[in-house]
């Protein structure tokens, strides 16, 4: 059983089939009208739109009981503290980690894997030294490594990708050698829409002894995890991609693995006692969390985290699952286009080329039309090179897309057709 | 859609599909490289300058309809012109894209003729057709690109001008 399978048996009998409608409801912001025209919002692998829940517990801890954390006596600090906490449990339980310890609050996946390469990575690293990413990897798990390696004289070793985009698992066994010290690959990948054998990379590595880090930016929201069934030792991802406010992410780290590593930042949370001859550090997860924390965040994502809990996941997986497929035929008739990422396992993303027009002029166009995706590089320009491409269009679907968002984009293809005739 | 049409004018589609002066300039005494980082688009400008006035430019890259046809349509402006009537015209044209406000590195240029630095009034000419951009700020970059790489070459600044 999954974590979210878990705590959606915990918050009682789940629908039986997805109400898109109801969900759409959920969030007022897909109301908004974009030039007069409805929202139609395919951007969500950027970042996701937020639920009344998460709203209303922003605005409750601010008007309720915003206080500082871990710190005073007084009721407000008592009740803030709780709430921090209580999202990290949240957390914990939606990732299914063995305890609340192994769950650090950070800015987002970016920094939980800049966290990993500073404290973990500097410590173990040496000269010759050798970490394994994957060439369909984000920007955010690529250039941590490459300072570090810098830094280190280590190297960064690539694992090809294929045509459809996926991960050559051949070309990982026998890049995993001697000198690799850690494997970082992404879980789903947010320009190709790929979904990564994670549990089979962590096994070969572990044969190994090498310790891997798993990106779940864009796999948080689609797919159900369990950090201890994959076997992982650090999983990040970010809030604001699982329906939570920005600024606000988690790493998990495994407890013994924390434990041995050094503090990242200095500060205060993070100390048990000061002098100025020696400080004590904080026991984890507290060691890594140093700083007035983004409380408010954490409390939001707690309740993003509830949300997305709260849905059958096999009639949530099947309404994402219908949407891929409906995207991926409508898109594949329009004469010219060109998807880049057909991986036989894939995850609500849709990237795609037009012949002759530039995603930049065609998400021009869409956005005339009231739809909003992502046109570019992703943030994984190795991803475009490999395929041949300077940008792409890519669009992206999160609980709230129907089929009539599709037919929306579809439309909107065809004006740009018209456009560039 | 109307200001779609304003955009997407023929001549800026026509640019965009059959870009002129497109190769590398042999002989050029000036060149620059210009990218976009939240697009990718990459221009390199090749300028020949012969005692202050240009003689020829070309450009070679890839980039969205808007870069590449104002990087075509750059080429085929200002050759004959001399350094300060260049600037002079990247002056209006950024004005006329941005509409008025934000000259290029300078305050804000009034749109309409005016005089130019080196005491001529300058004439936008074909150039007119992207005063459509002005209604979608973030395609000003796109626009752009070519005059701020221009920029760089006449000043042989042998690095890679980014628009962030």
């Amino acid at each position: 059983m999954s974590a979210r399978e878990s705590s959606a048996a915990r918050a009682g009998a789940p629908p039986a089939t997805f109400d898109a409608a109801k969900v759409r409801a959920d969030f007022p912001i897909l109301g908004r009208l974009v030039d007069g025209r409805p929202l139609v919002y395919l951007d969500s692998a950027a970042t996701a739109q937020k639920p009344r829940p998460v709203l209303e517990a922003l605005r409750r801890f601010y008007e309720e009981d915003c206080a500082n954390v871990h710190r005073g006596v007084h009721t407000l600090s008592e009740r803030a503290t709780r709430a921090f906490e209580g999202a990290r449990s949240r957390a914990r339980r939606f990732l299914n980690a063995a305890d609340v310890s192994e769950i650090i609050f950070v800015r987002g996946a970016t920094e939980g894997i800049n966290l990993v390469a500073q404290s973990y990575g500097r410590q173990n690293l040496r000269d010759g030294d050798e970490i394994v990413i994957s060439a369909m990897e984000h920007h955010s798990n690529i250039v941590p490594w490459q300072m570090l390696c810098e830094e280190k004289g280590a190297r960064l070793r690539v694992v090809p990708i294929n045509d459809a985009g996926e991960f050559l698992i051949e070309d990982y066994e026998k890049l995993l050698g001697p000198r690799t010290r850690l494997v970082s690959v992404t879980h789903v990948s947010n320009a190709l829409g790929t979904v990564n054998p994670v549990r089979q990379i962590t096994e070969m590595a572990h044969r190994r002894g090498v310790p891997v880090l798993i990106d779940g930016a864009q796999a948080a929201p689609h797919l159900g995890l369990d950090v201890r069934a994959i076997g992982c030792d650090f999983y990040v991802f970010s809030g604001h991609k699982v329906f939570g406010p920005t600024g606000i992410g988690v790493l998990y780290g495994r407890r013994e693995l924390l434990e041995s590593m050094p503090p990242w930042q200095g500060g205060g949370e993070m100390i048990v006692s000061v002098t100025f001859e020696k400080t004590f550090y904080n026991k984890v997860p507290h060691k890594f969390e140093a700083g007035t924390p983004d409380i408010a965040g954490a409390v939001g994502l707690g309740a993003a985290l509830d949300y997305i809990s709260g849905f059958d996941p096999a009639s949530l997986a099947a309404h994402e699952r219908d949407l891929l497929d409906y995207a991926t035929r409508q898109l594949s008739a329009i004469r010219g286009v060109r998807l880049i990422g057909t991986a036989r396992d894939k995850a609500a993303v849709v990237s795609f080329v037009l012949d002759g027009v530039h995603p930049h002029d065609l998400g021009t166009i869409l956005d005339q039309e009231g739809i909003a995706v992502r046109a570019g590089h992703h943030c994984a320009q190795p991803v475009m090179q490999r395929f041949g491409v300077p940008a792409t269009a890519r669009a992206s679907l999160a609980l709230y897309n129907n089929r009539q968002d599709i037919d929306a984009l579809v439309r909107g293809m065809h004006k740009v057709v018209e456009v560039f005739g | 859609m109307s200001d779609l049409r304003e955009l997407y004018q023929e001549v800026i589609l026509d640019h965009s599909r059959r870009p002129r002066n497109f190769r590398v300039l042999d002989g050029a005494n000036h060149r620059a490289e210009g990218f976009n980082p939240l697009c990718g688009d990459r221009v390199t400008v090749f300028l020949k300058v012969e005692e202050d006035v240009v003689k020829e430019v070309t450009f070679q890259g890839s980039g969205c309809a808007i870069s590449t046809a104002s990087a075509s349509m750059l080429t085929e402006t200002l050759k004959g012109k001399t350094r300060a009537e260049v600037e002079a015209l990247f002056e209006k044209f950024h004005a006329l894209v941005t509409g008025g406000t934000g000259a290029p590195g300078g305050p804000p240029s009034p749109c309409g003729n005016r005089m130019s630095p080196g005491g001529e009034s300058v004439d936008l000419g074909k150039l007119a057709a992207f005063s459509g951009v002005r209604e979608f700020p973030v395609r000003v970059k796109c626009a752009t690109l070519a005059w701020h790489t221009l920029t760089a070459a006449f000043k042989d600044e042998n690095r890679v001008v980014s628009t962030e």
